[in-house]
């Protein structure tokens, strides 16, 4: 298997993740926008990575299986990583909240491995 | 004024409210055929979606265990539920109405449990700051009249809140800005390039998890204190020079506003990024008039947290198992008490926790009986012990919902639903607790149909 590479992962709000929650959080267009990692298109072509293809992501807390798609533009920096809140963001999250009651959503460290 | 105007198979709804987001637009004009909203007249794209794909849910009012059953037989069991308990979680109350919320803050009065709202996975931490710091604050209208420098910190509106800009923000005539967007300065401060900073005169991309050393920077600018340049730019990706131009930007503002989302509040310092943030805007009062505004969420967040202080003087993650109100975020809170496995029971209103709270708080969960309301299906309903099916407020049912300035809305719902509003639900839920804990016998509900 590749080596992992360490990015940040930045989940957040989508418009197409808030349409989907009006249509239905088990239909098809919540459940795509959030099992699909955004990845900025320098860090896509650095590892040989297209659409659809599949990538792992190891946290302190949890693991995920993902596919990965081009970030728009220059919306990315090179490093981080996006996803739209939802079942696998969460998966990432911790349970403790350091006191305040929010658990550390944004900004995880994580580990990434190209599955091929 | 709003008005009804009705025909044979079309009905006109004016000026109704949208509660899908914290900015609560009461402005959209519905075309309703039966029970199908057609237009939604003025509506964003989330407006849209949440409005022309309501439908009434084919499915029983009630279930208990996974199986349709009466709505006697479901709040019989939600009660006992409930009563039995001893650390009993009520959470949720964002996408509900204000008279709903007050209910259940009330249920978790009786039952001595623990009251929480999605603030505390929201901008609960910018909660803990107004407490700590104080907000300097402002409704939209003011933002929409007088602002002539709006700034976006860890916030993207043009996905989270579509019409903020064009009917709050940034584009708006106002009293004071007559030539609208050429009368306001923007500034959009992300570590990503959304799709919000296509709309700013300055946009700073900032490093991740680097808001508390940016806003830092600016209260030192703001108090006249030197900094060494490259100090700053490694420690937040800035160069010095250009916080120095923001700096001067906000100080020649005549009305300033700062909105801030959960880029602040999720990432690593929380409620030390929203404090750092509230006390800028703090500062910023000695050299001009400057605002900041939490953006929320959902709709009816903002009123969730109006309800839970006003009935018991904190505004979530507040702990009643003494008979008094305690508040401790970390302690009381519903991730936290999930998370740790100490809630043994819950009810969970207007929220979908099992869909995007940590692992270990949803394991812990699903491993106990909980009552589940929502319009539709969703994860949290479906591992429900008990699952309600409610109608939608705002398009089913009225009430009062708070925009994102606090200010009371009223709802304009379109047509009814066969489902119940949660607040009929909960108010017969209370009732049953109360005659439980008088020792007054339940009725059989043994062989009742499914609910409507």
């Amino acid at each position: 298997m590749p080596m992992a590479e360490t990015f940040i992962l930045i989940p957040g709000r989508t418009s197409q993740q808030g349409c989907g929650i009006s249509e239905g959080k088990f239909e098809a267009n919540y459940q795509s926008e959030i099992t699909t990692l955004q990845v900025a298109p320098a860090d896509m072509e650095r590892l040989a990575l297209t659409n659809g293809d599949r990538v792992r992501l190891r946290g302190e807390h949890g693991e995920i299986d993902v596919a990965v798609k081009a970030a728009k533009k220059d919306e990315l920096p090179a490093g981080i990583l996006f996803i739209a809140y939802g079942d696998l963001s969460s998966r990432l999250m911790g349970g403790d909240t350091h006191g305040s009651g929010m658990p550390t959503s944004k900004g995880l460290d994580v580990e990434l491995t190209v599955l091929k | 004024m709003s008005t009804t105007q009705d025909s044979a198979e079309t009905k006109v709804v004016k000026d109704a409210t949208c509660t899908f987001c914290g900015c609560v637009c009461d402005d959209i004009d519905l075309t309703v055929e039966g029970t199908h909203i057609v237009d939604a007249k003025r509506a964003c794209v989330l407006g849209n979606s949440w409005f022309l794909n309501h439908e009434i849910e084919d499915r029983p009012s009630c279930h208990v265990d996974g199986q349709p059953a009466s709505l006697e037989a479901g709040i019989e069991r939600a009660a006992r539920i409930l009563v039995d308990a001893n650390y009993p979680l009520i959470y949720g109350l964002s996408d509900t109405t204000s008279e709903s919320q007050r209910v259940a803050v009330g249920i978790a009065d009786w039952i001595g449990g623990l009251v929480d709202t999605t603030t505390s996975v929201c901008h609960g931490p910018s909660g803990m700051a107004f407490q700590g710091v104080g907000e300097v604050t402002c409704t939209l209208g003011e933002v929409r009249n007088r602002a002539d420098m709006v700034m976006y910190w860890g916030s993207n509106p043009a996905e989270s809140h579509p019409r903020h800009f064009t009917k709050y923000s940034l584009m708006p005539k106002g009293m004071f800005v007559p030539n609208g967007r050429k009368d306001r300065t923007c500034v959009i401060v992300d570590v990503r390039k959304t799709k919000s900073a296509k709309a700013a005169d300055l946009f700073v991309q900032i490093k991740p998890r680097r808001d508390f050393e940016g806003l830092w920077t600016l209260r030192a600018l703001a108090n006249g204190i030197d900094l060494d340049p490259q100090t700053v730019e490694s420690d937040t990706g800035v160069p010095l020079n250009t916080w120095q131009d923001l700096f001067d930007r906000m100080k020649a503002a005549r009305f300033g506003v700062i909105f801030f989302g959960m880029g602040l509040t999720m990432t690593r310092g929380k409620h030390a990024n929203s404090e750092a943030l509230l006390a800028l805007t703090r500062d910023m009062n000695r050299h001009t008039r400057f605002t900041c505004k939490p953006n929320r969420g959902h709709g009816n967040v903002t009123g969730a947290d109006n309800v839970v202080a006003w009935r018991t003087g904190y505004p979530f993650g507040v702990n009643l198992t003494r008979g008094y109100p305690r508040f401790n975020p970390g302690e009381y809170t519903a991730s936290d008490v999930l998370a740790r496995g100490e809630a043994d029971a819950a009810m969970i209103i207007a929220s979908d926790p099992m869909a995007n709270f940590s692992q270990p708080a949803r394991e812990h969960l699903a491993s106990i009986p909980y009552i589940a309301f929502d319009p539709k299906q969703t994860p949290t309903t479906r591992s429900a012990a008990v699952a309600f099916t409610v109608a939608t407020y705002g398009i089913n049912v009225p009430g009062t919902v708070y925009r994102m300035d606090d200010v009371p809305i009223p709802l304009r719902p379109a047509f009814k639903s066969p489902h119940p509003s949660d607040l009929e639900i909960l108010k017969r839920l209370s009732h049953r607790i109360r005659e439980i804990q008088a020792g007054v016998p339940g009725r059989s509900t043994h062989g009742s149909g499914p609910g409507s």
